[in-house]
């Protein structure tokens, strides 16, 4: 969706302020939602990219002025509440009314921790052979889909060279839309930062992304 | 907002689905195992070890699991990106705020930071001045866009001065944002 997630190339955002000796929560309920969004995730609910797409469905006016933990929050009770784990009403008693329907397993202990503080795997076995190469000139497609999609705005209709392959990941287009993994091909291409930007780019740059094949044509 | 988590997390306990230590343990690593010093020591090795250095770039992923358990645990994804004189790579997420969290821990807030997200692919140059940092103009900026589960980590520039230094004291130059682009690795003089 063409929304305001979607930040690559946009003005006026002001300085990037870095803060000095940052630390990792800058408040105790930030590690909550942290923690509480990793310790669901063995519940299998949703994937990451439902989780991105729930976030990126939020209303612009919302998204630009709360922070990321509360947007995560939200982002959480609010899928808990659609997918079923928990009622509305619970949220607003404070505290479960009923017990968990369908309990899949048992509850997230200390022994499963390690398995959610290591990133998981998105590959997946190729569905068919990839249709470009190292070196190709790829143009990225210019479309927009009303849901979920990972090829930014600001690389879209561009023509650039791939520089890697991925292999076969899970797609997030169709994953995020309910319809399966559907594994494609995903590359790394790369472009010159006049393609993106004009002929004022900044010299000597060049961006890429990681692009899922259905993104892209032959040039 | 306090208030709010706090019920969430009542919800989810009393219905089963998790038990409070278990949230404790996971803030609990995340503000003391799994940080910048992972990939600092990571860094280091590559400096100081060309066998591991490559196989870092081939294979990241792969070459950082095989530290385990000595430096933490790394999942799939993973690919190093080396600066040299000619280059200098940057990582960002305009989308969202992908990151390398098994090897740097969480993202800082300037990362996740609209100014950030919108700048780094259109003005890098402009940006790493916000961060105090001026390449030569001849010196290729070259940005990756974190917009798939890959995850890149910049293996930054030994500084000069360093012949001789042991992995762990070479540790000690290697900053989070030096792993990300919007930094360089800290020179001798600044860790004396």
């Amino acid at each position: 969706m063409d929304g305001v997630h979607d930040m690559g190339g946009m003005d006026g955002f002001g300085k990037v302020e870095p803060e000095v000796n940052e630390p990792v929560f800058h408040h105790r309920w930030e590690g909550r939602v942290l923690a509480m969004s990793r310790a669901i995730g063995v519940f299998r609910a949703w994937t990451i990219d439902t989780s991105r797409y729930a976030i990126e469905l939020m209303a612009p006016s919302f998204y630009l002025t709360r922070s990321y933990y509360e947007k995560w929050f939200l982002r959480n009770q609010n899928l808990l509440i659609e997918r079923g784990l928990i009622d509305a009403d619970e949220v607003a008693a404070g505290r479960a009314l009923r017990p968990a329907k369908n309990l899949s397993r048992g509850p997230f202990t200390l022994a499963d921790v390690e398995k959610v503080t290591r990133r998981g795997s998105y590959g997946r076995p190729a569905p068919a052979p990839a249709r470009f190469k190292v070196g190709d000139h790829v143009r990225t497609k210019n479309i927009h889909p009303a849901t979920h999609t990972r090829l930014p705005r600001y690389a879209r209709g561009r023509v650039g060279v791939v520089e890697r392959l991925h292999g076969a990941h899970i797609f997030p287009d169709s994953v995020a839309a309910g319809k399966g993994e559907d594994p494609q091909w995903l590359y790394t291409v790369r472009f010159d930062a006049r393609e993106l930007w004009g002929p004022d780019a900044e010299a000597k740059l060049k961006v890429s992304i990681e692009a899922f094949e259905p993104y892209l044509e032959h040039v | 907002m306090e208030l709010r988590v706090r019920a969430l997390e009542t919800i989810l306990v009393e219905k089963g689905y998790v038990e409070s230590a278990a949230l404790d343990r996971i803030v609990e690593l995340y503000e003391t195992k799994i940080g910048p010093h992972i990939g600092a020591q990571v860094i280091a090795k590559a400096w100081s070890d060309p066998g591991f250095r490559q196989a870092l770039l081939d294979d990241a992923s792969k070459a950082v699991a095989a530290l385990a358990p000595h430096v933490g645990n790394v999942g799939d994804h993973l690919i190093a990106v080396e600066n040299t004189p000619q280059v200098h790579n940057m990582i960002v997420c305009t989308l969202c705020s992908c990151y390398p969290t098994d090897v740097l821990g969480l993202p800082p807030t300037w990362y996740k930071s609209f100014a950030y997200r919108s700048r780094a692919v259109k003005e890098p140059r402009a940006v790493l001045a916000d961060f105090g940092v001026t390449l030569p103009v001849e010196t290729e900026i070259r940005v990756w866009d974190s917009t798939a589960e890959t995850r890149y980590l910049v293996v930054p520039m030994r500084p000069a001065g360093t012949e001789g230094w042991s992995a762990s004291q070479l540790a000690k130059l290697v900053t989070r944002n030096s792993m990300v682009g919007t930094g360089l690795a800290k020179k001798p003089s600044e860790v004396a």
